[in-house]
């Protein structure tokens, strides 16, 4: 029998259907897979099985958990099975602990309200937990809080609270999706070890096919609220008998078409178009105590590159590495402790707003979160034409209302868009929207820091397409900011792996990630999912 | 309090706001002491300028609803012109402190660094002076008057509309919009005009209804101690204080001004919360 079954499962939110039609099962001991894009209701599905809906949420169907009929249970019931028999593991590590509780005090917590042990009890038994996902006692003690510990640090926690009572079922909703690629390896060989030591299920809710490839026995795919296709993982994936299987596999390993860089200009002959030369940053450190001398953390390590006109490059490495901070010294938003930035052979480090304008028309920049890099209150027209600010003749109105819809035009979006307000579109066309805003000024850098690491895969596809695009017919050089090495196989020709401030690799794009020398670039590699591979390996496994 | 609008298009907005019960409630509260403000400019039903002694101490009836006064003088015209002098001075007392406040505010949200520090420390000294004890010495010293009144308690209002005005301006200055206005050669002041203000601005209406309902409640204090309006200007708190000897003979001459101060401060209140629950979707949620 089945520990979990769940039999055409609907659910409605004022007025609005989010579940159609769900029907899961789940053996005991199974990595079950559940996959769809954002709004298919995943997590809908993963909170209904937890009791846990929002408020005004009506569910239909069936949900049976080990004996128990869940849709009817009463609150009592579902509190003691909740956190003892099903844990739950969430996407943001950040905002899932209590940040005014210990560590030890959030395991021991749940052990103690389930079980009633005693203190002591509870706190041994959340040693001996917090020991197994990997936060052994003498580096990590129990009174840590959670902000002394990095976001897979917190993710273990995480894990150590929902594993402590050994629930029969886990879920995990995108639990690696906050991560950088080496974290996001480490956390799923963690919870693999737990499954396979105490023959829990695990239902992982993800996004990412590889990720699922290579972690689930079985696998269900969602759209809108109903299931496309379920079954063995590695029968579906490498089959892709089903329409939308298919497209969200092509998706996944999607590479633009592109027009070999031959442009005239191109090439190391032609000047440099941005020329970084021992760049450093350091930011000081609080003091630990009153005493203490107040230290420095060096963010960015003596970093020199350059990228050549219509040169798409690529910076990759792993969470707080220092990408980001670089990219805003580049972009003039922060200021370098030392080096130089040249761009278009000025210097643009220490100078005035006013000096940099020339140098700001013609660097632009597209940002990860396409819901936080829109001001909510203004217009489209007047969010893409911002940059507009920079031209030496500020255009009129009329002129500013066709070149913002030229940039929608060119961006694959309709000059009728001109009048909406950003949250009248989706993620992908709102990044569509921020490429607008940045290629109005028609500039010659564009930094994009994760453009896509937010987006749906078949919109990152569709993005990373239009990135490519505007490469080959406006010459655009790019420094595209990753910790996803698909990305920058996909669209850079120049990587350079980026490691506690250093830059530790540079070379071709191809180069560097078939063969990598440095041990940072090999980590993240090793690290990355692939889907192929590991449909390979795993056919290779069931019929040797 | 969210920092993170969404604004829904106006008119979803407009019916989710009055299917507010407190926003409705303390709209329609202020909306008529307000009109009743406004209305005295034109007619009353007495003149309070002309004094009927005959008329003195009555009590309730049709022809006067609320009673006259020790002057013979009609309650419920006295209100009426006691609401104009306290809105007047709320309403210029919130101005001098938005007017001041939110500039220097968002001002050291944007400039940070000592700027910031001198600032904000000098709003906690402004914060340690309990209010209303410094506006009874503004005025002693300064002398008795509506003017200086409003003056006083527009002074202790400043650091209440600075700190909001940073807190919810610092808040955004790391949000990538921000960054992108600034990677477009936005400046400082351009950028507060065109993001920050427009989004920080429910913030500062919410606390605007709340230091209005204080400022009235300040000034009938005011009054009561005779350093607001004064005579013939009636003001609320002035009448509780005409009412306070003659309490026992006639309990109404301080039961209407009293109710007229608590209904309006009630109302002002509820029409806040009502409009933080309306500009914030994540409250509004929770209920």
């Amino acid at each position: 029998m089945s520990l979990l079954q769940i039999e055409k499962l609907t659910l409605s939110i004022g007025g609005s259907q989010i579940l159609r039609s769900i029907d899961i099962s789940i053996e005991p001991g199974e990595i079950m897979g559940l996959v769809g894009e954002s709004g298919s209701g995943k997590s809908m599905t993963a909170l209904s099985i937890m009791k846990l809906l929002p408020p005004g949420a009506r569910a239909g169907g069936r949900v049976q958990f080990d004996g128990i009929d869940i849709l009817s249970a009463p609150e009592a019931a579902m509190c003691r099975l909740r956190g003892d028999d099903i844990g739950m593991i969430f996407q943001e590590p950040m905002t899932a602990l209590n940040p005014v509780k210990t560590i030890g005090q959030q395991v021991a917590e749940g052990i103690r309200w389930h079980t009633g042990a005693n203190r002591a009890d509870a706190e041994s038994r959340a040693r001996a937990m917090l020991e197994r996902v990997g936060l052994p006692e003498k580096e990590f003690p129990l009174t840590r809080y959670p902000h002394e510990l990095s976001g897979g640090q917190r993710q273990r926690v995480v894990i150590a609270i929902a594993c402590a009572l050994k629930p029969k079922l886990l879920i995990a909703d995108e639990p690696t999706t906050a991560l950088d690629v080496v974290l996001q390896r480490q956390i799923l060989t963690l919870l693999r070890e737990l499954v396979n030591e105490s023959g829990m299920s695990l239902l992982l809710i993800s996004h990412d096919l590889a990720v699922v490839a290579e972690m689930t026995d079985r696998l269900t795919i969602i759209r809108d609220g109903a299931v496309m296709e379920a079954g063995e993982t590695v029968q579906i994936l490498s089959r892709k008998t089903h329409p939308y299987t298919r497209q969200l596999a092509e998706a996944s390993t999607h590479v633009p078409a592109r027009v070999a860089i031959s442009k005239p200009g191109a090439g190391p002959s032609a000047a440099p178009l941005l020329e970084v030369e021992g760049l450093t940053r350091d930011y000081p450190v609080r003091p630990a105590g009153l005493f203490a001398r107040a230290s420095r953390f060096r963010a960015v390590d003596h970093v020199s590159f350059s990228i050549f006109p219509g040169q798409s490059v690529a910076l990759v490495g792993r969470s707080g590495c220092g990408k980001s901070t670089l990219a805003r010294m580049i972009l003039a938003l922060d200021r370098p402790s030392s080096g130089s930035i040249r761009f278009m052979g000025q210097e643009i480090g220490g100078r005035s707003e006013e000096a940099l304008r020339p140098a700001r028309r013609n660097m632009q920049v597209v940002f990860q979160d396409p819901y936080g890099s829109f001001d909510p209150r203004h217009r489209v027209e007047r969010l893409v034409a911002e940059p507009l600010h920079l031209a030496d003749e500020k255009p009129g109105a009329a002129r500013r209302r066709d070149l913002v819809a030229e940039a929608l035009e060119q961006v694959g979006l309709s000059p009728l868009d001109i009048d909406k307000y950003p949250h009248e579109f989706s993620g992908g066309q709102r990044q569509r929207l921020a490429i607008a805003r940045a290629i109005i000024t028609r500039p010659k850098l564009i930094v994009a820091d994760e453009p896509v690491s937010a987006l749906d895969v078949s919109i990152r596809a569709q993005i990373l397409d239009l990135f490519a695009d505007l490469n080959d017919r406006l010459g655009v050089a790019y420094l595209f900011i990753t910790h996803d090495l698909r990305v920058a196989r996909a669209i850079t020709d120049t990587v350079l792996v980026m490691h506690e401030g250093k830059i530790v690799e540079t070379g071709p794009t191809e180069i560097v990630l078939d063969n990598p020398r440095s041990d940072a670039a090999r980590a993240l590699l090793a690290a990355a999912p692939d889907l192929g591979l590991t449909l390979r390996k795993r056919l290779a496994q069931d019929t040797g | 309090m969210s920092l993170d609008p969404v604004p829904a298009p106006q008119r979803r907005r407009m019916r989710g706001a009055l299917s507010n019960r407190s926003f409705l409630v303390g709209l329609v509260i202020t909306g008529a002491v307000i009109l009743m403000a406004l209305v005295s400019f034109f007619w009353t039903p007495y003149d309070i300028t002309r004094l009927a002694v005959a008329n003195r101490l009555l009590g309730l009836s049709p022809e006067h609803p609320f009673g006259t006064d020790h002057m013979g003088r009609d309650i419920f015209s006295m209100i009426m012109i006691g609401a104009r002098n306290s809105i007047a001075v709320a309403i210029v007392a919130v101005g001098i402190g938005m007017g001041v406040g939110v500039p220097l505010g968002t001002w050291a949200a944007a400039r940070g660094g000592w700027a910031d520090e001198v600032l904000m420390r000098a709003n906690d000294v402004m914060f340690a002076f309990p209010a209303l004890l410094s506006a009874v010495m503004i005025t002693a010293i300064f002398g008795p008057g509506a003017v200086n009144a409003i003056i006083a308690i527009g002074i202790f209002n400043v650091p209440v509309f600075a700190r909001v005005a940073r807190a919810g301006a610092l808040a955004l200055w790391p949000r990538e919009f921000i960054l992108a206005a600034r990677a477009s050669g936005k400046g400082k002041v351009l950028i507060t005009l065109e993001h920050i203000l427009p989004n920080i601005a429910g913030l500062l209406l919410v606390q605007g209804t709340i230091q209005f309902a204080l400022a009235i409640l300040a000034e009938a204090g005011l009054s009561y101690l005779g350093l607001g309006a004064q005579p013939p200007m009636p003001s609320w708190g002035r009448m509780l204080f005409d009412a306070q000897t003659r309490i026992a003979v006639a309990p109404h001459l301080a039961l209407f001004p009293g109710l007229a101060i608590v209904v309006t401060v009630l109302g002002l209140n509820l029409l806040g919360d009502g409009l933080r629950d309306v500009l914030d979707p994540r409250l509004r949620q929770e209920r």
